[in-house]
């Protein structure tokens, strides 16, 4: 297993973390740090766990065992008012976007900013324009969920997830759906909140390309063995990494061919000489 | 023209077919020699029939296959050969997919490349009596404690809307108010009014045996205010509303709206619950004096009609029949029908799964659900009445 450097005040510290819908179990043992700054990355194959996991690190499955630690404090054992505390720091998006389908998306993005700040409704529109002007929608505001696309339902969600200007951003999926230029946008709107917000960013995903451009370190869960079996850097897991199963992912099945061939190459040689 | 006609008259008379022949070229080989159309809309043999073949033959070790004649196929051939596949396994026959050709052994390849997952086939077999009975229980009683759970979470959060700091909107309440109570008057006079008609209509014919039609008044006016204005509307809007509630909130949930409040620490239960209880702990009370009303003036429709008693006499006999108790009854009856119908909607749009289909069911348990909760709330309410009233 390829590990990660850890630091001593990292935003998310999960540890022996088990996932189970009651006696079913998901993920067992799950161990790693989201380091501050980290663009993160989990993946694996379909059905392994993955949206599940965003669920327990965001405040919306309570684990079978283990624990996850935001910023040092135990999420999961803590009073429901440091919880919720600590939840206003998440900024999420949700996989279709989680818009609220009987309000505008100004309305949208505007309720978290009347719900947890002192700011006036001027002060609030002139965010919301802000906010929605970073991810491309500037002129939407009055429009539903309903009557914009797919692609600009997510980035509404974005918008959304942003505007209380979060610790931690999570998305789920961000590229599902979307055409490539779209995707690509996305994947340099995700590395400039980073950059510019100083936002640590956790990504669900399996898209190779997001995956190489913007993840920094990551973690592989596995269906059959169901518990994780890499962490690290993407690029460097596709290189070095000994499981052959992360390469084989991370080479979009190109390293299963290689080996295969390789074999063959190996056997015929070897029955030639 | 001509020849064009005809030709389709042969097209439709003549149907393409399949053949299958079977020899024993060695003595543990089987040929099967396959000709002709071998597609789905084509005559063809099954595998029975090759079944029959292997059973008249003895101990046949492989199989092969001759397909120069095939001058068609498709699926129905890929099928055929499956099947073939199958009963050679369960004899433990070698089949030489070799002697194939090469488009179908591909897609015999192809369909058996990944391998059938184990456990993911859903058996039909069911429990016995008394283990589906145990499951029923436990379910019964978890689905209870889930109904409690969500009765005192409605509970804290109402409270929290008295000490004036439950987080919703005032426009979704107002909205919800126009909903639930202006919008419902024109179905509630028809019912209402109708309601009081046909009491009016099968008290009068009693009460005429006996002279006494002018009690029609009272009859009416007190069925209307102690209960049936109550439970009427309480009905009508279980139906109109609870149901709509319990829609909103699963399809809420089904696109993860519900999941993008919880994590920006907005509760649902005081961001969408505690608003849809207040505007009908609002209306129903308003709506059922209306419709008390509404039913006497229809019971005074069938008097003035039917029974010859004049509208003076009619309202006149009323006002000495009713009294603030009896209304009072009714009105205290309708706002806690009131509260079960939210919270039959909301919870069971809450549960609701995660599918088209599970709306909708969620929307028939939140009527049956609240029907079921208003008419126990009824006969607890009569009871109670009887006793300390």
């Amino acid at each position: 297993m390829c590990a990660a450097m850890t630091t001593a005040a990292a935003p998310i510290v999960v540890r022996d973390l088990t996932m189970a819908y009651g006696s079913f179990v998901i993920q067992r043992d799950l161990t790693f740090t989201v380091r501050r700054g980290d663009i993160f990355i989990i993946m694996g194959g379909s059905g392994c766990g993955k949206s599940t996991l965003l669920r327990h690190l965001i405040g919306l499955m309570p684990p079978a065992k283990g624990d996850v630690f935001i910023d040092g404090e135990n999420f999961w054992t803590a009073p429901p008012e440091t919880q919720e505390r600590l939840k206003r720091r998440f900024g999420v998006l949700f996989q279709s976007g989680g818009l609220w389908s009987s309000m505008t998306l100004a309305e949208n993005v505007a309720l978290p900013l009347q719900e947890y700040t002192t700011l006036s409704p001027g002060e609030i529109g002139e965010i919301v324009s802000l906010k929605l002007a970073l991810v491309g929608l500037a002129g939407f505001e009055e429009f539903y969920p309903s009557e914009i696309s797919g692609g600009m339902q997510k980035r509404a969600g974005l918008a959304r997830a942003i505007a209380l200007d979060p610790d931690i951003l999570f998305f789920d999926e961000p590229s599902a759906g979307l055409d490539p230029i779209s995707s690509r946008r996305l994947d340099e709107l995700i590395l400039e909140l980073r950059d510019s917000l100083g936002a640590t960013v956790v990504v669900v995903t399996h898209e190779l390309a997001s995956i190489f451009t913007i993840g920094n370190n990551s973690v592989f869960l596995d269906a059959d063995t169901k518990t994780m079996i890499a962490t690290g850097d993407p690029k460097v897991l596709r290189d070095e990494c000994p499981d052959p199963k992360v390469r084989e992912f991370l080479t979009r099945g190109e390293f299963g061919r290689q080996v295969t061939s390789a074999v063959a190459l190996n056997a015929s040689e070897h029955r030639a000489g | 023209m001509e020849e064009r006609a005809a030709v389709d008259a042969v097209r439709d008379t003549t149907r393409e077919r399949g053949e299958m022949h079977v020899s024993r070229p060695t003595e543990d080989t089987l040929l099967v020699r396959l000709s002709g159309s071998w597609t789905l809309h084509s005559d063809r043999p099954t595998v029975a029939e090759l079944r029959r073949q292997l059973d008249a033959e003895t101990r046949v070790q492989r199989v092969t296959f001759e397909t120069s004649g095939l001058t068609a196929w498709d699926s129905g051939l890929v099928t055929f050969l499956r099947n073939v596949e199958e009963l050679c396994r369960s004899r433990q026959i070698s089949i030489d997919r070799g002697t194939l050709p090469d488009g179908i052994r591909r897609l015999l390849d192809l369909a058996a490349a990944v391998p059938e997952r184990q456990g993911a086939r859903r058996g039909v077999a069911r429990d016995p009596l008394l283990a589906r009975l145990g499951k029923w229980g436990i379910g019964v009683g978890e689905a209870v404690s889930e109904m409690l759970r969500f009765i005192g979470e409605a509970f804290l959060a109402f409270l929290q809307l008295l000490r004036g700091r439950a987080s919703f909107r005032s426009s979704d309440l107002a909205l919800l108010l126009q909903e639930c109570g202006a919008q419902a008057l024109p179905i509630v006079t028809l019912i209402s009014f109708l309601v009081g008609a046909i009491l009016a209509f099968i008290g009068a014919v009693q009460l005429q045996q006996f002279g006494a039609q002018i009690y029609v008044a009272n009859l009416v006016g007190l069925a209307m205010a102690m209960e049936m204005g109550a439970m009427m509307t309480a009905i009508i809007m279980s139906g109109r509303t609870g149901a709509a509630f319990a829609a909103q909130l699963g399809t809420m949930q089904v696109n993860q709206e519900i999941d993008a409040l919880t994590t920006l620490g907005i509760s649902p239960m005081e961001f969408l619950v505690v608003p849809r209880m207040l505007a009908l702990v609002l209306m129903v009370p308003l709506l059922t004096v209306y419709a008390d009303l509404m039913g006497m003036l229809g019971g005074a429709a069938i008097g003035a009609t039917m029974l010859d008693v004049s509208l003076k006499v009619y309202f006149h006999q009323l006002q000495e029949a009713l009294t603030v108790k009896y209304c009072a009854q009714g009105l205290i009856k309708s706002a806690v029908y009131g509260v079960i119908i939210a919270l039959a909607g909301c919870m069971r749009g809450m549960q609701s799964g995660r599918s088209a289909a599970a709306v909708g069911q969620a929307a028939t348990s939140a009527v049956v659900t609240s029907i079921v909760g208003i008419i126990v709330a009824s006969a607890t309410l009569t009871v109670i009445y009887l006793q300390v009233w």
